[in-house]
């Protein structure tokens, strides 16, 4: 199985520069998701590893060798694209069969190989249909079955299971891994989709407008991610702004609008300067009483979210700031009203420091 | 002010029955999703609501008034679709003024219309820019504030986010929720998304195959469903095959594989098949150091990290598959795959029984 490497790639289309001087690697084996807003350049990302298209700089390689000038068959990859092209007058299990066959493999095999992959993907009752006759999400895990059955070495998947339902896609990305691994492939595998890239990929990568913002694993850019737009996109925090008042060895001494004052990790900042604050969900903890905590501050719910399994709690402090709070289900009825005086407190070790961006928080948030 | 009944209404394509005698009230002011599976006929509903499909059988009521014979234009609906249908070439505040200028209406009231929109949806910087120089979120919700700016006070929305990455929907969903309540608005909302559902309606109206499945506010679609179907469709869960072996004034025991659990529920039959329902965060597991004593052993077979949770798939007693939602935040940290744990199935409040469906698990699950 290949290990990919890109070093400074470039790819423009006229005076848009979609990918700019990427330079990363893939392991072999690895199954990494490219996760980022639309026009981001993740589809460029996938044609270029395919072979569809040719950088205009940098270079593109395989185990270590340039693959720049090799043709897109001999790359011993296969493209799940997000407009899937099945071969209409094949059936299901024909069109899953194909690629086997054309590896060699015998009728025998290839179907057998093409039963076991439908039934993966949750088609086995479909395997004599044409695809005309199928919906387009089931078209889609068509698609992705063929890839899967296909014996390549290397498996690109654009938005793989974008077309399905909410509760089928949960499903069948659990299953879309479990299959990848087995198979050795290395996947390279594109979605805008967190909770998606979140449940499959050993590492992710997060692309905006054409750079590369972070590269980890799921934990890691979770817990360390490199700057704001990465944490909100993977992390759901709140974010505010500040001030750094002191730092000492222990601890930062914020200061925040309206007067707040909070303790921070003593990390990288001098006295001064302005900084934004995150502050993920789930740490941010709901009191209905004042107490000695580290990081105490009133509020007032403004607004009570259930997510079935969760509870959010959208908060205002005192000083017109909004920060947001996760809880695992209390029961039927939340444990907080809306309009209800309450404190919340979270810890110094929780708080996520950034420096104050150069377009503002608003403009570095923005999903583009 | 519009309330709506769907009384008894059905709707064949050919053979096929896309709507199968469908009675539904929605109130004045009332946020109702409709969820379920592609093909479940939740876009032929709100199409025979809006006039363009016409019912086989049965009767719409709009304020008590029969809409059989009423024109698209004369039932005063506001519709939004997924595929965003703005005019290109009118800017964002002349897209939104549209329906009162086509209409003759005097000049500043139309102007007036407008600048409410662009308040209302937040885009008074915008007002000069034109569709494709907005991002899908953007466009979608001048989309919505034209279908306001109708003066209508029903609104029929068919998967208005479906088009959106994943974060700009999340955020989304909220605007419209406080717009329809901020207005008085009344809305159908159709949806496959659970938690776009359960965050935002009111009440939450389950289809499948063209019925509806069953009614109800999102903690109880969630937290006690009536329906396998809809525990299961509405977020993850685990469902285990057992038999009632015991039957108590006010409980029963249910044999399920080795184990015997009490579950607080009367009225079972000694023998009876039955499947019982638990979540994956109402599971615990806590790390096994010894091979013997009692309760049920997992081994750990997929590990994943979310962010405010371990998601683990879980094999317990050598056979059964199980999903088991662990908090980031706790102390135990993630366990490994392969690690050996104890599963504690928590408390008998969090687990639901139902009765073996008639069709069989698999079919009654089917998500399409």
């Amino acid at each position: 199985m290949p290990s990919i490497s890109f070093m400074n790639v470039t790819k423009r289309f006229d005076k848009l520069l979609a990918l700019d001087r990427l330079t990363f690697d893939v392991e072999s084996g690895e199954y990494v998701c490219v996760l980022g807003p639309t026009g981001s350049g993740k589809t460029t990302l996938l044609r270029l590893i395919a072979g569809l298209l040719n950088p205009d700089d940098g270079t593109i390689f395989f185990d270590g060798r340039s693959v720049n000038t090799l043709e897109a068959h001999d790359r011993n990859a296969v493209y799940v694209p997000q407009q899937y092209a099945l071969f209409p007058h094949l059936t299901v299990l024909e069109n899953v069969a194909f690629g086997p066959l054309a590896r060699n493999k015998s009728e025998v095999e290839a179907r057998e190989i093409a039963s076991k992959t439908l039934e993966t993907v949750k088609l086995s009752w479909r395997a004599q249909a044409l695809p005309g006759e199928l919906s387009g999400g089931m078209q889609q895990r068509v698609a992705l079955a063929r890839g899967l059955a296909s014996g390549a070495d290397l498996l690109l998947l654009d938005e793989p299971l974008g077309a399905l339902d909410a509760r089928l896609r949960l499903e069948l990305r659990h299953k879309l891994r479990e299959l990848v691994k087995q198979s050795g492939m290395t996947a390279i595998h594109v979605t805008h989709d967190r909770d998606e890239a979140m449940s499959v990929a050993d590492r992710i990568m997060i692309l905006r407008a054409g750079r590369i913002l972070d590269y980890g694993t799921p934990s890691r850019a979770y817990t360390k991610p490199a700057g704001i737009f990465v944490a909100n996109l993977i992390g759901g925090a709140s974010f505010l702004e500040g001030t750094v008042d002191a730092v000492t060895p222990d601890f930062s001494l914020i200061r925040m609008r309206g007067g707040l004052q909070i303790r921070g990790p003593s990390e990288l900042f001098a006295s001064d300067e302005p900084i934004i604050l995150g502050i993920r969900r789930e740490q941010v903890r709901i009191l209905a009483d004042k107490f000695e905590a580290e990081n105490i501050l009133e509020g007032e719910i403004r607004e009570v979210r259930f997510l079935g399994s969760t509870r959010e709690y959208v908060i205002r402090l005192t000083n017109g700031d909004r920060i947001v709070s996760r809880r695992f289900l209390e029961g039927k009825n939340p444990a907080f009203a809306t309009g209800q005086r309450i404190y919340v407190s979270f810890k110094k070790r929780d708080v996520m420091t950034f420096a104050y961006p150069s377009q503002g928080l608003r403009k570095e948030l923005e999903m583009v | 002010m519009p309330n709506l009944d769907i009384v008894g209404v059905s709707k064949h394509y050919g053979t096929i029955a896309a709507l199968d005698d469908v009675t539904l009230h929605v109130g004045d002011r009332e946020y109702v999703c409709i969820l379920g599976p592609s093909g479940c006929g939740k876009t032929t509903l709100i199409k025979c609501v809006a006039g363009i499909e016409q019912p086989d059988q049965g009767q719409i009521f709009i304020d008590g008034r029969p809409m059989q014979n009423a024109l698209i234009e004369d039932r005063r609906i506001g519709y939004v679709f997924q595929d965003i249908a703005l005019f290109p070439h009118l800017s964002v505040k002349d897209n939104l003024s549209y329906a009162l200028a086509v209409r003759h209406a005097p000049k500043d009231r139309v102007l007036t219309v407008a600048n409410e929109m662009l308040d209302l949806i937040n885009m008074r910087d915008r007002s000069k820019s034109y569709p494709r120089e907005l991002s899908g979120g953007a466009q979608q919700k001048v989309a919505v504030g034209r279908a306001i700016a109708t003066g209508s006070h029903l609104f029929l929305l068919d998967e208005p986010l479906g088009a959106l990455d994943a974060l700009v929907r999340a955020e989304l969903r909220y605007d419209l929720k406080r717009l329809a309540i901020d207005l008085g608005l009344t809305i159908i909302h159709v949806t496959h998304d659970q938690e776009e559902a359960l965050s935002i309606a009111d009440r939450i109206v389950v289809m499948k195959r063209g019925k509806i499945v069953e009614v109800g506010k999102p903690s109880e679609i969630y937290l006690s469903p009536k329906s396998i179907f809809t525990e299961n469709f509405v977020g993850e869960t685990n469902l285990l095959e057992g038999r009632i072996i015991e039957t108590n004034v006010s409980s029963c025991v249910v044999q399920l594989g080795s184990h015997k659990i009490e579950l607080p529920v009367s009225g079972k039959v000694g023998g009876q098949r039955v499947v019982v329902s638990i979540r994956p965060e109402f599971i615990t597991l806590t790390r096994r150091t010894t091979e013997i004593g009692g309760g049920w052993a997992g081994r750990i077979k997929q590990a994943a990290f979310l962010g405010d949770i371990y998601r683990y798939g879980v094999q317990v007693d050598g056979e059964t598959d199980m999903v088991v939602h662990v908090p980031s935040t706790g102390e135990t940290g993630g366990f490994a795959v392969g690690e050996s744990v104890n599963v504690a199935l928590g408390k008998s409040g969090h687990m639901l029984l139902f009765n073996y469906p008639v069709e069989g698990l698999e079919k009654e699950t089917a998500l399409e």
